[in-house]
């Protein structure tokens, strides 16, 4: 199947991810190629009746409902860029300020 | 001293033939010699691992020493090691330092080895070539133009030019079998469940396990009797006892049936690589195994259902990776959206990228039954076709590789290309079995290694297998002369 450049663009999107423009005909071209790679498993009829494996699927596990975890919340927020008052802080972008004026909020 | 096995550094430690000091100060000695030749770490640990050698010599002296205490090992980047940078090879993680331990490396750890550093890999194991590194390619000890393997590059080239006597790798499509195949070393890809995934940072949480390379299958017994074990921090973890995985090891091996895929010994596979495997597989007949062809009808799907299975796991595992509570974060941002997506683009390398992507379409409305389902139907007929082939035998073996160890450059521009260097070993983590390769041969003066599957939890027999073939050949002795 050949993606477009759209496609790629809107895949970017979902992903959270950049794509530079002069890179878009890379990825489409790259990107085709594998869904076209991966699509040889449409050839392949699958019953389901003479699957083994799918019905021996291991049961989740239990645990008893119980603490077994102590408070490391500031060791884990040690690592992070900007915290406060046990809160993960992130620039302030949700209004109009420019770049300059970015500032931490609590 | 720096070309024993682990289990001769066990002896000479416990003899006092030598200190862990010594030992651990003649490792880090040679990977300041030579470690610029092949980028086999990212992070030397110099000074803790002169501490935990001090303590690890504390502890021989009072007779309170394991048998793996005060032996060096090196680390993959991929496991958390408290307060020492861990970087899964990406910029991502450039500034991340653990703010804890791994189960992994805390078993290590109370075992009293000594951790020299963390070994270069592909960014977030995605690669077969460990070109795919923030920090450069590594080189293969025995050619300097070509791969070490991937995405555990790093770990199986420290191992293969004698910087640690082991070290840690993950195998989420053949990470670790393929380079100790490329490096000319063993190393073992435990079942799915056996090794605990806790502070391994993920990549395809559903395939991903952690493993060992070493010089010899009686080193890789040593450390996974540590390594192995239940851990409720990991849901995927099996409560199953563990073996010892040292105490069957000269077994004899009469009798055991040796399943041959027809479908690994086409006209497709190499002649010189056939030709390899072929003296080895006899090497087992003369020890009184018998040889059997099998099927696996389905082994040719196994790519196309990894390359949808995979990027659509990691797309999901590496969502967290968003510029906020830790790892790599855009400067200046414009809104919200912005911090994400430069974060992200800026921190991923170009693979990452393309895994992303491709798992992100292949979930994607009006794709994820023809792609993710359709892959996940088609690992039940790859399960199963192992299912039918272990009522028909004890172990199934073939070559590791297509070929040895392929140029620097050579496969980067061509993804489908590099994803066909796993041909042989991916099948295996969709049907979350334990497999292991060892050196049976050169190719060109290039190792190259023999790959043994087994049934689930039957890590045992496969050391068994191994260390036999081991006792008779010579293959896993060479080393790489410039080391």
């Amino acid at each position: 199947m050949a993606l477009t450049a759209a496609d790629i663009k809107q895949i970017a999107h979902l992903a959270r991810l950049n794509i530079a423009e002069h890179d878009i005909p890379l990825y489409t071209e790259q990107l085709s190629r594998i869904v076209d790679f991966v699509e040889q498993m449409n050839a392949v009829p699958i019953d389901f009746s003479t699957l083994i494996s799918a019905s021996d699927e291991p049961n989740t596990p239990l645990r008893a409902d119980t603490v077994t975890e102590i408070d490391q919340r500031e060791l884990l927020q040690s690592i992070a860029p900007h915290t406060a008052a046990g809160l993960y802080l992130v620039p302030s972008v949700l209004d109009d300020k420019t770049p300059k004026d970015i500032d931490y909020v609590e | 001293m720096w070309n024993k096995t682990v289990a001769e550094l066990s002896r000479a430690l416990q003899n006092k033939a030598i200190s862990s000091v010594e030992l651990t100060t003649l490792f880090l000695a040679r990977i300041k010699q030579h470690d610029h030749k092949i980028n086999s770490f990212i992070t030397v640990t110099d000074e803790l691992a002169l501490n935990q050698a001090l303590d690890a010599d504390k502890k021989i002296a009072t007779g309170q020493a394991h048998p793996l205490t005060g032996i060096p090992i090196a680390h993959k980047d991929i496991f958390c090691t408290k307060g020492v940078k861990t970087t899964c090879g990406s910029k991502m993680l450039d500034n991340f330092t653990s703010p804890y331990d791994a189960t992994v490396v805390e078993h290590f750890k109370a075992a009293g080895m000594v951790m020299v550093g963390k070994t270069n890999m592909d960014e977030f194991a995605m690669g077969s070539s460990n070109e795919n590194s923030f920090y450069g390619p590594v080189k293969n000890p025995w050619d300097l133009e070509r791969v070490p393997g991937g995405s555990s590059g790093g770990s199986a080239a420290a191992v293969a030019a004698s910087f640690a006597p082991a070290s840690t790798g993950t195998d989420t499509g053949g990470s670790i079998r393929q380079p100790a195949a490329l490096s000319g070393i063993s190393g073992i890809k435990p079942t799915y469940g056996r090794v605990s995934r806790y502070g391994m940072i993920a990549f395809a949480s559903s395939l991903d396990q952690g493993g060992l390379f070493a010089k010899t299958a009686e080193d890789l017994g040593l450390l996974l009797n540590v390594m192995a074990g239940h851990d409720a921090r990991d849901s995927t973890s099996i409560d199953e006892p563990v073996p010892n995985y040292t105490a069957t090891l000269n077994q004899p091996i009469k009798g055991l049936r040796i399943g041959l895929p027809k479908e690994f010994f086409n006209p497709n596979l190499d002649s010189k690589m056939a030709a390899v495997i072929e003296t080895a597989v006899k090497e087992y007949e003369k020890q009184g195994a018998t040889l059997h062809e099998i099927s696996l009808p389905n082994s040719a799907l196994a790519i196309p259902a990894y390359y949808v299975i995979a990027p659509a796991e990691c797309s999901s595992n590496l969502a967290r990776f968003d510029g906020v509570r830790f790892g790599h974060r855009c400067k200046d941002p414009v809104d919200l959206e912005d911090l994400y997506k430069r974060s992200r683009s800026e921190g991923f390398g170009k693979e990452v990228i393309r895994r992303i992507m491709i798992g992100t379409f292949a979930l994607s409305s009006g794709y994820y039954n023809a792609h993710y389902l359709k892959a996940a139907q088609i690992r039940h007929l790859i399960r199963d076709d192992f299912h039918r082939a272990f009522n028909e035998v004890d172990v199934i073996m073939g070559p590791t590789t297509p070929g040895p160890a392929f140029k620097l450059g050579e496969r980067t521009n061509d993804p489908i290309s590099m994803y066909l260097s796993d041909i042989y070993t991916i099948a295996v983590n969709l049907a979350e079995l334990p497999a292991l390769s060892i050196p049976a041969g050169f190719i060109d003066n290039l190792p190259v290694g023999l790959q043994l599957i087994g049934n689930r939890f039957d890590e045992v027999r496969l050391l068994n297998m191994a260390h036999r073939y081991q006792q008779c050949t010579d293959w896993h002795l060479n080393i790489p002369g410039d080391f």
